[in-house]
């Protein structure tokens, strides 16, 4: 059907000064706003909104230092900085007044101690005072080979071997028969299941921490919905694409995704947990990790064991599930930041929840229902509750 | 490398590859805006000018207190320290001394640390206020004009009728109001005068008060002479401060020490108008000093170098330093210092070779 006006010709010009229209407006009227008049009626003697907010520290010896955004909507200058109540030298760079959504270096030479906590007070020019508390003071990893060595270990005990384990299940499921078979299935539904209320309940704790102006649930939002909806356009495409239904080898792939979003996630949770001094990784933690993710094999294979065997696949479903565990510990070690934690946190739950509904929408939501599956689901959802008994601090 | 990507691009291969291709693209891009975003951040400053102490020790890290200077266009505790409101003088009819002073209240911000501003109810656009100063047995007539935007007062500790208190809510002086306050200088001693408006906390925090010292009609001792009130601020209205200070600025005198010669008799005028805590104290180094409680009793009460005041609490202190150099003195509460409160008398040597003189208090070894 063609458009009713197509006849009258309207020409191109007319149709980009049609769509201009509007915005040409609102220029004018943001210029008449600001050039005088009508932004004095909403004047008011009330004193500037400050809010600022410390996005990370870094402590080196005899040496803090503390990277601040301003995240209100007026300019704020932090004149004066407190170490544990004390008025504290300190160096700030690039300049003291900080412009909406800019960022400057706090540099505080103070002789801390291993182990103590400490608390900061940046005080700005009119007196309003935001605090910073170090829980547990430790000298903040340099981005060296030994300690890059040291996190990546970190990383491959806790995310790659345990993943790797899991895959070694592989021969067992595979000769198990169609019960069992979808026992494993629903079973790794439930272990989903865990992962995205997991990261959904991480995620949401971390907007908690952000300042207003990032906006922290609706970044969580788009983490969430915008990486299902992504998967669900790929997946759609490749199944577009192939003649026949055998939808499994994509989904292991998508659900290895989805974990390695995950445990990327968990690397930063850990790394800047460990780097914050937060978290004393102890042995059994170390330990309760790896259990913890060894299930998360069994996810992975068990919608390919029917497909025929291949080493290559099922490797490259191991280090696209496990090896971000890596990144994530490095990231968190080196360049912590909340902002992005939470983001990678809210893209695991949207791709595992795009797994899951993948995974009920070919079976049909009746099949759940089966007490064998339904046995699996709980079974799968119990073990990760479990297991992440053992991560007490996750 | 032809025959890898021929390999990739196999049809036998196409279902993993896509899938692949896409996770890896995502985690490329989503890696490498992160690390784009957050690794030119992680630069540390560098170092600026270091200093170094006894031994070579690197003194960066010691250095408690603030950074940078206040304008003391707009208030200046150096000039504080020994000024006095001027007065103007005339002769009662029974022969008398009647001394007049001009007094008002308005709001200013001031600097009570470098760069931090606070909105000050002040006397005369100072905080403390002016110190009014006069004889014993003198009339006193204080003209007040209210040039705030809330009503205020002026209550003197001191003898004086009832209706000169300026305490009650009906003694109250609105904004743009006037009240003239008379009374005798009596007693003789280092007083306060400090606003009396509800909310009272606020009204003093804010910094409505001043000092108000009678002299004895035979006056004190030659001496160099100083007033000091110790007070702090809230400026987050945390109802606990965050700047402590003597006259206001925090270590305004470490910054700009206060010049007293060898041996020299000193005499301050200590007050403390310190809001939210219940103590503050005075303390100073390597020399013991006089002092006189309220400074009504020509006895010294203590020779000591600490003593501890209330609120309202103040007195006189006598102090020679027998040896030159920088001597601190500052509140022996510690946190109260490092906010703040802590200066330096910096001791100029004569050139007399006159004995080391503790007053009355010679010690004999």
């Amino acid at each position: 059907m063609e458009p009713i006006r197509s006849e009258n010709k309207v020409t191109r010009l007319k149709m980009i000064s049609l769509a201009l229209g509007p915005l040409v407006l609102l220029g004018l009227m943001i210029g008449a706003f600001l050039s005088g008049g009508p932004t004095k009626i909403f004047q008011s003697d009330l004193p500037a909104v400050e809010e600022l907010h410390v996005l990370r520290h870094a402590l080196a010896k005899d040496e803090i230092t503390l990277e601040v955004i301003n995240a209100g909507p007026d300019p704020v200058t932090i004149a004066q900085v407190m170490v544990r109540g004390a008025f504290w030298y300190h160096e700030i760079s690039p300049q003291r007044t900080l412009d909406p959504l800019k960022r400057a270096q706090v540099l505080i030479p103070y002789p801390w101690n291993v182990g103590e906590p400490v608390e900061i007070l940046l005080v700005t020019s009119t007196g309003v005072t935001f605090d910073y508390g170090i829980d547990v003071a430790s000298i903040t990893p340099a981005i060296t080979l030994p300690a890059l060595a040291r996190f990546a270990l970190l990383g491959v005990y806790v995310g790659v071997i345990p993943v790797f384990l899991g895959l070694c299940w592989f021969p067992f499921l595979r000769r198990l028969g169609k019960k069992g078979l979808d026992f494993f299935l629903y079973l790794t539904v439930g272990l989903l299941a865990f992962l995205v209320v997991d990261a959904l309940a991480e995620s949401l704790e971390l907007t908690e921490g952000l300042p207003g102006s990032f906006h922290g649930p609706a970044l969580l939002v788009l983490g969430v919905v915008g990486t299902y909806l992504f998967l669900l356009g790929v997946s759609y495409c490749i199944q577009q694409r192939q003649a026949s239904n055998t939808f499994g080898p994509v989904l292991s792939w998508l659900i290895a995704l989805g974990i390695g979003l995950h445990n990327l996630g968990e690397g930063l949770a850990i790394g800047s947990a460990y780097v914050l001094g937060e978290l004393t990784l102890g042995a059994m933690l170390v330990l309760g990790f790896a259990i913890h993710n060894t299930t998360e094999g069994i996810a992975i294979v068990s919608p390919i064991l029917q497909e025929k065997f291949s080493l290559k696949r099922l490797m490259g479903l191991g280090v696209l599930a496990g090896a971000p565990t890596i990144l994530g510990c490095w990231m968190g070690a080196f360049t912590y930041s909340p902002v992005w934690s939470l983001f990678f946190l809210a893209m695991g739950a949207g791709a595992i929840l795009q797994v899951i509904a993948v995974i009920i929408g070919q079976h049909g939501i009746k099949e759940i229902l089966r007490p064998l599956n339904l046995t699996g689901l709980l079974v799968g959802y119990l073990i990760m509750y479990l297991t992440g008994l053992w991560v007490a601090s996750s | 490398m032809r025959h890898y990507i021929n390999y990739l691009l196999s049809s036998k291969l196409r279902q993993n590859r896509s899938a692949l291709f896409c996770a890896a693209g995502i985690l490329i891009i989503v890696l490498a805006l992160s690390l784009a975003v957050t690794f030119p951040s992680t630069a540390m400053m560098g170092h600026g000018d270091s200093e170094y102490g006894l031994n070579g020790l690197h003194l960066r890290p010691y250095m408690m207190g603030t950074v940078g200077d206040v304008d003391h266009s707009r208030l200046d505790p150096t000039k504080y320290l020994t000024d006095v409101l001027p007065s103007t003088v005339s002769t009662l009819p029974d022969g008398r001394t009647l001394r007049t002073f001009e007094i008002y209240a308005i709001n200013k911000e001031i600097e009570i640390a470098p760069g931090i501003f606070f909105p000050a109810w002040t006397y005369n656009g100072h905080v403390p206020g002016p110190t009014l100063r006069a004889k014993e047995g003198e009339r006193i007539r204080v003209n007040f004009k209210n040039l705030g935007d809330r009503p205020h007062t002026m209550h003197f500790h001191g003898f004086h009728a009832a209706a000169m208190d300026g305490s009650h809510a009906h003694q109250l002086v609105p904004p743009q109001g006037t009240f003239v306050y008379e009374f005798d200088a009596d007693p003789v001693g280092v007083h306060l005068y400090h606003c009396h408006a509800t909310p009272l906390i606020q009204h003093l925090h804010n910094g409505l008060y001043g000092l108000w010292i009678v002299d004895p009609k035979e006056g004190r001792a030659p001496a160099k002479e100083m007033y000091m009130i110790m007070n702090g601020f809230d400026p987050n209205f945390d109802e606990e401060n965050e700047v402590y200070a003597v006259n206001t600025v925090a270590f305004h005198y470490n910054r700009h020490p206060i010049e007293v010669k060898q041996n020299e008799l000193v005499r301050l005028y200590l007050a403390n108008m310190l809001e939210f805590d219940q103590i503050n104290s005075f303390h100073i180094h390597a020399t013991f000093f006089d002092y006189y409680p309220t400074g009504t009793q020509k006895e010294p009460r203590d020779y000591t170098d600490t003593i501890i005041l209330g609120q309202a609490e103040r007195g006189i202190i006598e102090v020679r330093f027998p040896e030159p150099g920088d001597y601190m003195f500052h509140a022996h509460k510690t946190e109260f210092a490092e906010r703040g409160w802590m200066g330096l008398f910096r001791v100029m040597p004569t050139d007399e070779k006159t004995t080391v003189q503790h007053g009355h208090h010679d010690l004999v070894k």
